[in-house]
């Protein structure tokens, strides 16, 4: 996983709610074995109406997604947040998430998130702006120059900045792993 | 009083393999079901790191979202491919795979629990959000991504933040002509689809201890459907009834030892629940979704809502997108929508009792002219015992359409899609924007309800079908 510290880039607006992965990436996309190249299928349904908000020019080369509340929520297809990432975005603002959307990007090194929903609605009128979003000191700056610190789990933070895999973190503790299956025979 | 353990924290303490202040907890996973879309991206990942499946004896795979409900060879290349794909991937890792043609193949939450694999107190993940069904049977079950299943495959763990729980107490008894699925409707309507975010629902109350396991696999499977991470219910003797004799539930002494374990994962009294939340289930009336999402739904009696009535910003452009899309105006009696497609089937209603009820209310009727209805069995084994019973006859002489078992046209990446602009009563659990087919538009509703749309050619409360279809 790369690792993420601190990212500037134009912010793109979906001010919707609810929105589920199905949208972010309808599912004739979910037949590809590969990992890669989900990008140009992003919101693919919606995209086709010449009016999509992400459609927008301003919004061309966004690297950070401002979206609605309970984002992401529904199928657990991690096709959404691979879209996403592959599609230029690296963090995505919300008021609320699903929460296996959430854990998908968290595992991916997509970084999402929460923040009350008035600061979100306030953010959203940076959109076609720069703004950057810094893991490290937990803040985003916005071009008024106002920083607004984020909360982060410190553990998934650490992992983000340091682009650690998952699994590695886990097979180290192995011999927990093997004696628990022992004991339970 | 002293603070008693739920069932959710009996299971989860019993699972921890490594806990540490500051980090997740490693959680032992007891049962890994797999199927062909989100796994192959994860056996890749395996491959490139040269790990193994560390306990390809609790692995186990099934294809269900890609396969034809039709007889036939797959022409769909993608689809094919895919199938193919975890086929190698299982000789190659030693995973043991129920394919196409194999007999014990289905939807993955219809064959765990059919094959008794799925059993209370366990630990189950699942590369798809539906995984909640399995705690029905009083298991911890919860759908994950392809990288957690990637990591589940290499370490039969996974790390996790202890989520909140919530006691969802449905009060009072359930009224005749209702089901599980209005139920589930009714809950997701009343807490709405972000409600569960981050929480771990217990089922409880009287109603749901009348249900059979299929009903309660109906109402687990929908956890998802309000947010929430899993929803669980205490087993009893409904659910020990259901396991006894399955393949895979143990046998002579071993049973009797299981019955005691099992007896033990109900929930104490004086539990501190994060939240409660009361659901008047004698309130309910059978239910039919509007929208775009499972909580957008009426009672059957009901109306469209007008835009107009809500408060909240965020709500009121949803529902105008909604009602866009589904093409209804404010106020239209639900009763009057008419449909072109019916679709019994899914992982939330394929199971026997749904076809018989469905069947109950199809028998010696047919189908509206204009109207194409599918029956879809949730597995081979389904389909198998609903022909010995004879639902099959039922459905075709009513001029349903029967087929074999797949997750068909709950989510169209087979042949079964609705064409753009077709409105279908479909028996599965998401109504998002095209999740049947590019543009089609679905409203859930339960079995019975289904198949009497499928009669009247509108929705019709099946509890007054036989005062006799609504002439159109
Ligand atoms: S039936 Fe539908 S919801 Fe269930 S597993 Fe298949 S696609 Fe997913």
């Amino acid at each position: 996983m790369k690792p993420f510290t601190r990212r500037t880039a134009v912010a793109a607006v979906l001010d919707r709610a609810d929105v589920d992965t199905d949208q972010i990436m309808p599912k004739q996309f979910l037949k590809r074995i590969e990992r890669t190249g989900f990008g140009e299928f992003l919101f693919f349904d919606w995209a086709m109406d010449p009016g999509f908000e992400l459609n927008r020019p301003e919004y061309r080369g966004a690297g950070i997604l401002l979206a609605g509340r309970n984002f992401g929520c529904g199928s657990s297809r991690e096709h959404a947040p691979w879209g996403l990432q592959d599609g230029g975005f690296d963090v995505v603002i919300a008021p609320s998430f699903g929460d296996i959307f959430r854990q998908n990007c968290i595992k991916i090194g997509l970084v999402p998130i929460a923040l009350p929903a008035a600061q979100v609605k306030r953010l959203q009128q940076f959109g076609g702006r720069e703004l950057t979003v810094d893991l490290e000191q937990q803040t985003i700056e916005d071009p008024s120059g106002e920083l607004t610190p984020f909360p982060f789990d410190a553990f998934e933070r650490h992992r983000l900045l340091n682009g650690l895999d998952d699994i590695g973190l886990t097979l180290e503790h192995e011999d927990a792993i093997t004696a628990f299956e022992a004991a339970r025979g | 009083m002293t603070v008693g353990k739920s069932l959710f924290e009996k299971i989860w303490d019993a699972h921890v393999v490594h806990e540490a202040k500051g980090e997740p907890t490693l959680l032992y996973v007891d049962l890994h079901l797999v199927h062909e879309v989100t796994s192959p991206q994860a056996f890749d990942g395996l491959r490139l790191a040269g790990r193994a499946v560390r306990r390809p004896d609790l692995t186990v795979a099934t294809m269900d979202h890609n396969v034809p409900t039709l007889p036939g060879p797959i022409e769909d290349p993608l689809a094919r491919a895919q199938l193919d794909a975890l086929r190698r991937n299982c000789e190659e890792f030693d995973v043991r795979l129920y394919a196409t043609g194999s007999g014990r193949e289905g939807i993955v939450h219809v064959i765990g629990p059919e094959l008794g694999l799925t059993q209370p107190g366990m630990t189950i993940v699942c590369g798809d959000s539906h995984t909640s069904t399995h705690g029905a049977f009083g298991a911890l079950a919860f759908g994950v991504g392809t990288s957690e299943v990637e990591h589940v495959l290499a370490a039969q763990t996974l790390p996790l933040v202890k989520p909140e729980q919530t006691l969802v107490r449905f009060d009072g008894s359930l009224p005749p002509g209702l089901t599980p699925k209005d139920v589930v409707l009714g809950m997701i309507g009343q807490v709405g689809v972000a409600g569960g975010v981050g929480h771990v629902f217990e089922y409880a109350g009287e109603a749901i201890r009348g249900f059979s396991m299929e009903g309660r696999m109906t109402l687990c499977n929908m956890s998802i459907e309000a947010g929430a991470r899993a929803g669980m219910v205490a087993p009893d003797d409904t659910t020990f009834g259901y396991l006894e004799r399955r393949e895979f539930a143990p046998t002579g002494g071993e049973w009797e030892r299981a019955l005691d374990r099992w007896r033990a994962f109900a929930s104490d009294d004086g539990v501190r629940y994060d939240r409660e939340i009361v659901v008047d289930v004698e309130a309910l009336e059978p239910q039919v979704t509007w929208g775009t999402n499972p909580g957008m739904v009426a009672p059957v009696g009901g109306v469209v809502p007008d835009p107009a009535q809500y408060a909240d910003p965020d709500d009121r452009g949803a529902v105008e997108r909604a009602l866009a899309y589904m093409a209804l105006e404010p106020g239209t009696p639900i009763g009057e929508i008419r449909i072109d497609r019916v679709f019994i089937g899914s992982c939330t209603n394929a199971r026997i009792e749904d076809l018989r009820a469905a069947a109950a209310v199809a028998s010696g009727k047919r189908v509206a002219p204009g109207v194409t209805a599918l029956v879809v069995p949730g597995s081979a084994a389904v389909k198998r015992l609903a022909e010995e019973e004879g639902l099959d006859r039922v459905f075709v002489a009513a001029g349903f359409e029967w087929r074999n078992a797949g997750c068909s046209m709950c989510l169209g990446m087979n042949p079964d899609v609705l064409q753009p602009g077709e409105r279908c009563a479909s028996t599965s659990n998401r109504n998002f924007e095209g999740r049947q087919g590019r543009l089609g538009r679905t409203h859930l509703v339960s079995p019975a309800m289904a198949a009497a749309a499928a009669i009247a050619g509108h929705f019709v409360d099946v509890r007054e079908l036989d005062v006799e279809a609504v002439p159109a």
